[in-house]
């Protein structure tokens, strides 16, 4: 009896060792916050994107694929928004406006396209000018593919880093094994292009043969959270792992981020994708979450509105419905904590240029983070 | 003797149909469950056994069982509002998947009898055809 007790003792201490996250991956909810969550955009269904306009107003994409602007406490919707192929996780994704919008006008979309000759659908990113609410000027800009019926992921998300590049993500569309290691094919992937489309000549692949040139970065499960470094200037993303294995990165120019070769996570059924976690010539996540909170949309905040978050990161986390805040010491994650608790599921995080926090929730809308004075 | 025969006849009938239906069944449920690791195991994960409180679970689920109209409409069409489940109350919400309803009638077959579930009718493509919003 002494030793089963003894031998059970030491089982449930392994166990519990060889199952300890690190210190990093303990999430607390604070009993304390510096501000107060405001609905400011009611009745909204799932809320993929947001974008501040210089007026003070919002611009906002449903996944369903109507985009609206918001002004003045009134929803408008855009006409001449481009047609989404509605279908698993696909439809109207993100937004962004071009870093000189008040002299140029761009805003950029990604979205779930059928453009093409195959079957399905797959990311595309477009520019479009605003005026009379509707979007007019469109140009295509990058349309991944082959089209699939698949329903899952195709990223995506948009930034520009501090020297005007654009960058954009596309998801491995349900194709692992095929698409994100193979940089003659599109999707699992990060692209860099000039804002108008064309492909910058130091793009990391434009001299391999046969490659898609406009890749920046490859190896990429599901990234849907780009965000520039205020200091740094760098871009880091973050993306959905399977089971497990969420991963936040640093976006390195020609980098392999290891999906499927290499991760944290497993199949969704139990069983094992592979038993490597890192090799040669891959690049580590700097971060990553097990299980998986489902991550969505990032953003850094940079101003002193919200007691100690100056420099932190924050991310929604769809699977466990709350807004993430992550402490960081460089590039390391030393505290994580679960914001907005019980909401629902935080879809984007965006500082706006208010300097304020605005948290887009599926089935409830747009809410802003009111600081306490 | 005619009665016999006859008796005879319906019974092969009858064991014919039912070998009939089986094989559809099956394959119908090979193809939903290729839609469901497709669109659904994301949420209600690989045993349909959804997170508590979160996705309501597919294994075992008298809503599914009760409400087999509604609950093709929800995919269908999607879902929002409160939905309660084995008891518990869910309040989420489900975007639509865009499916086909030939596909939809798949994935619903496998669901319907997968991890415990059992349904006695098939589901067909007009059943789906014929819900609506």
């Amino acid at each position: 009896m002494k030793n089963s007790v003894l031998f059970l003792s030491v089982f449930v201490v392994t166990l519990q060792l060889s199952c300890a996250q690190n210190i990093e991956n303990q999430v607390n909810t604070p009993s304390k916050v510096p501000f107060t969550p405001t609905l400011l955009i009611d009745e909204l269904q799932i809320p993929w994107g947001m974008a501040f306009l210089p007026d003070g107003s919002m611009l906002v994409t449903e996944k369903t694929g109507s985009l609206i602007h918001f002004k003045n406490g009134r929803k408008t919707p855009i006409e001449n928004v481009p047609d989404v192929y509605n279908r698993g996780q696909g439809g109207l994704l993100d937004i962004a406006l071009h870093p000189d919008f008040e002299k140029n006008g761009w805003i950029y979309i990604t979205y779930s396209s059928k453009e093409g000759e195959e079957k399905g659908g797959n990311t595309a990113l477009v520019r479009a000018q605003l005026k009379d609410n509707a979007l007019y000027n469109k140009e295509l800009l990058y349309k991944a593919g082959p089209n699939t019926t698949k329903g899952q992921h195709f990223g995506s998300r948009i930034e520009f880093d501090s020297e005007g590049y654009l960058y954009f993500s596309v998801g491995d569309r349900g194709n692992r094994d095929v698409n994100p290691q193979d940089i003659q094919k599109d999707c699992g992937k990060i692209y860099r292009l000039f804002p108008d489309g064309r492909i910058p000549e130091d793009n990391p692949f434009v001299n391999e043969k046969g490659a898609k040139t406009a890749i920046y970065s490859y190896g990429h499960r599901n990234p849907q959270g780009l965000a520039k470094h205020p200091e740094t200037g760098g871009i880091w993303n973050h993306e959905h792992g399977p089971r497990g294995g969420d991963e936040l990165n640093i976006v390195k120019k020609g980098g392999n981020y290891g999906w499927p070769v290499i991760t944290y996570g497993i199949n969704y059924s139990g069983t094992s994708i592979t038993d490597k976690t890192e090799m040669n010539g891959m690049e580590q996540p700097i971060h990553y979450w097990v299980p998986s909170i489902a991550p969505s949309g990032m953003s850094f905040v940079t101003s002193e509105n919200y007691e100690g978050y100056k420099g932190n990161l924050l991310i929604g986390s769809l699977a466990f419905q709350y807004l993430e805040r992550l402490v960081l010491e460089g590039e390391k994650v030393v505290k994580r904590e679960k914001l907005l608790p019980g909401l629902g599921r935080v879809r984007d995080v965006k500082e706006g240029p208010d300097g304020l926090i605005y948290v887009a929730i599926e089935g409830k809308g747009i809410y802003k983070l009111v600081p306490k004075s | 003797m005619k009665v016999f025969i006859f008796l005879y006849f319906i019974g092969v009938l009858t064991v014919a149909s039912l070998l009939h239906q089986q094989p559809t069944l099956e394959e119908s449920m090979q193809r939903g469950k290729e839609i469901y690791t497709d669109f659904c195991v994301s949420c209600h994960l690989a045993e349909g056994e959804g997170v508590e409180g979160t996705f309501p679970p597919l294994a075992k689920s008298d809503y599914l069982m009760q409400h087999r109209e509604a609950s093709i409409r929800g995919v269908k069409f999607g879902q929002q509002g409160e939905l309660v489940v084995n008891g518990q109350t869910y309040n989420g919400i489900m975007s639509p998947m865009g499916l086909e309803d030939a596909e939809i009638a798949d994935v619903m077959n496998y669901i319907l009898n997968s991890w415990g579930n059992q349904s006695d009718t098939i589901v067909s493509t007009e059943e789906v055809a014929e819900i609506k919003k």
